[in-house]
């Protein structure tokens, strides 16, 4: 093995820079027979970086569900997960971070992991389709998290909206733990036929690998393992270079050309370029394959002169893509790229050796056994214990916590709280329409979105007939409407990593449920801290142990996803933040629901127990009014009962099936009296065209409770839900016969919403509301300076 | 009809128009920016996306490419052009219309649906749109306001090549309901020969009750009806 003149020798300092371990060091060593070069060490550094190898988390991700009769492409096999969604028709998706980089620099830290997810899923060879997100931000008080906030939603908005793909749905919560490290995690979907499937693998020996894409420049060196690592002070100007830039024009580019290449049955194998680049793709493609992989890095297209074989393997330049094609088609795949006019080279062949070898300047740079480099990285079980701040968590009562006095200031000020309040100024900017499939927009429970023929990548000729061959003649294409939403309430989690998990799957699901779907399958992101620290490593694992559980009791199985660890800064770890997506089905387009009220005179039922007496914080425990009205961020959360939340979801489904429910809203943050405002004033018209309906509402049939519990607690498993008057009483009989507490909670109707309790009454005009609600982030967006 | 599409690199409205006029019952086809519009073209639809990533200004580049050549001469030769979102800039970029799309006045991507006074009925795409009531309809566009300068506006105003107006919910031309601080709350115009047009929200996105609108549908049905009257005319 030579080595180039200019590299530096391998030291203990330089191997700690790498962020491997010594024990780590001497694996690559045994691994390699002999020591790395530096390009390798760079190599074994992102490769067994947690973003790639989840070392640390890979004994945890084992206990997902990851199983079902609709699995098509199970979790870690491939770059997304594959459900069946019938007719022939499959969907992939995925949800991941780009948490390190957006903290860097927002708006490219957010258009690349858009970009990335977006190629994570056509390298399946489905057609992206519609895209969502889930973001935290520390408080709108601090300029320099309004910079952050603005400057991803921007950056989401400029990727996405020229890309063309609609950002249909997501979250955005605020909190003082994000400060310095925000969260921007993205999640795409596409659809294909089952026979589109497309394997990351490189099979086939002799065949060429080809590289399509962009060249190849500095930018992005070694992001995976700068992911991998606390953000410290200095990070921001040291690592600024490890951000990418993302170039959605070209993307759309990529993706259309990858999509006709698919259709040839040229192609053997693809993989994107994401994370740790050239060196992750092609090593994961022999690995997979079982073969070996050779290039020549002279022929990669270079942004930049003189650049090192280090730099060219490490880069995570984007919108790149490695496609293995079957020998003596290259002129089809020529003849696509050139049409699209995209940069493109022959970079290497498919050996049967099963190593990866890459040659730079005539000279042998790399010589790595691919199989053993992308398995056999390090696996650790890290220390838990449970952290002593739930000692004092668990210990909090209600004993000197006044009971509301002023519901209706309380309401307003619940309603203006950024988690909150309405998120029109982030969907705004997105453009959530393009492709003609968007059903129920951003601002209900659940976004639905419809599938229809031109949401399939082209098919090959061979395909198209079979299709047409099983067609009847005039018979329309099985459109199908899928929901999805994402969820994940941080400071549950904070307050009990078990439940909390529990109560992220839980509510997604709630949130389904309500648009009338059933779930598939989810995607989750563990966005964590420190692994190293056993308290915070306890967090990690009882929220996947809650969200398996719940994944479980839902049939949603994990098809995927991410982790990202070390989202702490000086000020401290950020709230344990397991965000997961969940999809789902919808029979039928009648049975699409939306959450506000529809029509005057309709009975509105609560759904479940209006309030956990079995709580001792009566589902006050970690709520938004306990928060907001009282400055306290503790309590044992409400409790998430698995089986009375499959019940009462599979019952609201029942019911819209039977075309019974007019709306169905879920209970989350803010308790009951939010979602009952929401019910009366989120259905928007047009551009300033609020579509206002009041109701009246009375609770005070629940004598034994606080007021602040039936109005603002946060008790599990509740929906509100509207039917026609006439049939309010067979509503709740069937709901009680199914074993879900219901009872008629009032009537809608005029502009304003009243509420009773057992000791007070208020009313607002719902317009009032609304005001609060909608106008808020765009006020706290506008404030000057600190 | 027979509907041709324009598709740039990285349109991304071009598959949603076509679904829109199929489902309508006319036939589309998707036309490459490197060919030319083939024979038997009825009516051009520029549609919406990031033609060449818009990178230098929205349309600029466009303007350049081989079928436009072409969508300039079926345009002299009298024939339709419906320019949308993105494309009304390729249009105005193209010299086929007066004025320009700039920058939102907020400086802020805008997707929300809209409501449009039509201000003139007798062009081939306003002819069938109901006269009692605006039209509902989304925008999604971060460079929107239409901007001309007062000689061009008069002129617009003077020969009716206003086509559509941003306003509320009852019809009022308001600066509330102006989205981007467009001139006058202008939304789409035409050419003085009244057979290119261009405007800013996207009708190809409702033209379905399931999609929440179908109020799009009378821009292009007003198109199916002027076809019903006079074979195309500038077919190449």
């Amino acid at each position: 093995m030579s080595m180039s003149m200019t590299e530096p020798a391998i030291t203990p300092d330089l191997v700690a820079k790498h962020n491997l371990t010594p024990e780590e060091y001497q694996h690559a060593v045994q691994i390699l027979g002999r020591n790395p070069t530096y390009t390798e060490l760079g190599i074994f550094s992102v490769m067994w970086s947690e973003h790639c190898s989840y070392k640390n988390t890979r004994p945890l991700l084992k206990t997902f569900p990851t199983r079902s009769p609709r699995i098509l492409v199970g979790a870690g096999e491939e770059n997304a997960g594959i459900i069946d969604i019938g007719h022939g028709l499959a969907v992939a998706f995925k949800i991941e971070s780009h948490n390190h980089p957006s903290a860097v620099e927002p708006f490219q830290g957010a258009t690349t992991g858009v970009g990335g997810i977006i190629r994570d899923i056509f390298t399946m060879g489905a057609r992206p389709v519609c895209a969502a997100n889930s973001l935290r931000f520390g408080e709108l008080s601090s300029a320099e998290v309004r910079r952050l906030f603005s400057g991803v939603v921007q950056g989401i908005a400029h990727y996405g909206n020229c890309f063309g793909i609609p950002t249909v749905a997501g979250e955005v919560y605020f909190d003082r733990s994000y400060e310095g490290n925000p969260l921007v995690n993205a999640f795409c979907l596409g659809v294909l036929r089952h026979e589109q499937i497309t394997r990351g693998a490189a099979r086939g020996v002799g065949n060429p690998v080809f590289y399509v894409g962009p060249a190849t420049g500095r930018d992005g060196l070694a992001g995976a393992a700068f992911a991998s690592q606390d953000l410290t002070e200095a990070s921001a100007e040291q690592q600024r270079g490890a951000v990418q830039v993302g170039d959605p024009f070209m993307e759309k580019l990529v993706c259309e050309a990858c999509l006709e290449l698919l259709a040839t049955g040229a192609v053997a194998g693809m993989q994107d370029m994401g994370a740790a680049g050239l060196t992750c793709s092609t090593c994961e493609m022999a690995a997979r394959a079982g073969t070996g992989i050779e290039i020549e890095l002279d022929k990669v297209p270079q942004r930049a002169p003189g650049m090192s074989s280090y730099e060219i393997m490490l880069s995570e330049s984007q919108e790149r893509m490695l496609v293995v094609v079957h020998k003596g088609r290259e002129e089809e795949v020529k003849r696509i790229f050139e049409k699209w006019d995209l940069p493109w080279a022959e970079i290497g062949v498919i050996t049967d050796t099963g190593h990866m070898v890459v040659r730079h300047g005539g000279r042998q740079v790399v010589n790595i056994p691919a199989r053993k480099i992308a398995d056999e990285s390090p696996v650790y079980h890290r220390e838990a214990v449970e952290p002593a701040y739930l000692q004092a968590v668990r210990a909090f009562r209600l004993d000197g916590v006044s009971d509301t006095v002023q519901p209706l200031e309380d309401l307003k000020r619940l309603l203006a709280w950024p988690s909150i309040a309405s998120k029109n100024w982030v969907y705004r900017q997105y453009d959530h329409q393009v492709r003609a499939g968007t059903v129920v927009l951003p601002g209900s429970d659940a976004a639905v979105i419809r599938i229809k023929e031109d949401c399939l990548p082209v098919m090959s000729a061979e395909l198209a007939a079979r299709v047409e061959s099983q067609t009847a003649p005039g018979q329309a294409f099985p459109e199908k409407y899928l929901a999805l939403t994402v969820d994940c309430n941080g400071t549950y989690v904070y307050l009990d990593p078990y439940e909390g998990g529990k109560a992220a799957v839980t509510e997604a699901c709630r949130n389904l449920a309500c648009s009338g779907a059933i779930p598939l399958g989810a995607t989750d992101n563990l966005n964590m801290a420190n692994p190293h620290k056993p308290e915070l490593f306890w967090q990690i694992r009882e929220s996947v142990r809650g969200l398996a559980d719940a994944c479980r009791a839902f049939d949603a199985p994990v098809t995927g996803g991410n982790c990202s660890l070390y989202n702490q800064n000086p000020n401290g770890p950020i709230d344990p933040t397991p965000t997961v997506a969940v999809v789902g089905l919808i029979e039928k387009p009648e049975h699409i629901t939306t959450q506000w009220f529809k029509d005057e005179g309709d009975t509105i039922i609560l759904l479940g127990e209006a309030v956990d007496l079995g709580d001792p914080l009566l589902g006050l425990g970690g709520s938004a009014w306990l928060q907001v009205m009282h400055g306290l961020k503790t309590g044992a959360p409400p409790r998430c009962d698995l089986e009375a939340a499959r019940t009462l979801h599979t019952t609201l489904v029942g019911l819209i099936q039977s075309g019974l429910i007019k709306s169905a809203h879920d209970c989350s943050e803010g308790g009951l009296a939010v979602t009952l405002a929401e019910c009366a004033m989120s259905r928007m018209e047009a551009r300033g065209t609020p579509r206002f309906m009041g109701a009246t509402v009375d609770l005070s049939g629940w004598a034994e409770t606080r007021s602040s519990a039936l109005l603002f607690g946060e008790t599990q498993s509740r929906v509100v839900a509207t039917c026609a008057a006439r049939d309010g009483s067979k509503v709740v009989e069937r709901a009680r016969l199914m074993g879900v507490p219901a009872q008629m909670i009032g009537k809608v109707g005029g502009k304003r919403l009243t509420l009773k309790t057992r000791g007070l009454e208020f009313s607002a005009s719902v317009e009032e509301l609304h005001h609060a609600w909608w106008n808020s982030l765009a006020k706290h967006m506008n404030q000057p300076g600190e | 009809m027979n509907f041709s599409v324009l598709q740039f690199p990285a349109s991304n409205c071009d598959q949603d128009a076509v679904h829109a006029i199929r489902r309508l019952g006319h036939q589309a086809r998707m036309v490459w920016h490197k060919d030319n519009l083939p024979p038997g073209t009825d009516a051009v639809i520029v549609p919406g996306g990031f033609s060449y990533g818009d990178y230098l200004r929205c349309g600029a580049i466009a303007r350049f490419s081989p079928v436009m050549q072409s969508v300039r001469q079926f345009a002299d030769k009298g024939g339709w052009v419906l320019g949308i979102c993105n494309g009304f800039q390729v249009l105005t970029e193209a010299g086929l219309l007066p004025g320009a799309l700039v920058r939102n006045r907020d400086l802020q991507f805008h997707c929300e649906q809209v409501h449009l006074k039509t201000a003139a009925a007798d062009t081939p795409f306003t002819r069938r749109i109901p006269a009692d009531r605006p039209l509902r309809i989304p925008i999604a566009h971060g460079e929107g306001c239409y901007y001309a300068d007062e000689a061009t506006l008069a002129e617009l105003r003077a020969n009716g090549q206003v086509l559509w107006q941003y306003c509320d919910s009852e019809g009022n031309v308001t600066d509330q309901a102006n989205p981007n601080g467009a001139l006058h709350n202008i939304a789409g115009i035409c050419n003085k020969g009244r057979n290119v047009a261009g405007l800013m929200p996207h009708p190809e996105r409702a033209c379905e009750a399931l999609l929440g609108s179908e109020d799009g549908k009378w821009i292009f049905e007003s198109l199916f009806e002027a076809g019903r009257e006079r074979p195309a005319a500038g077919t190449p």
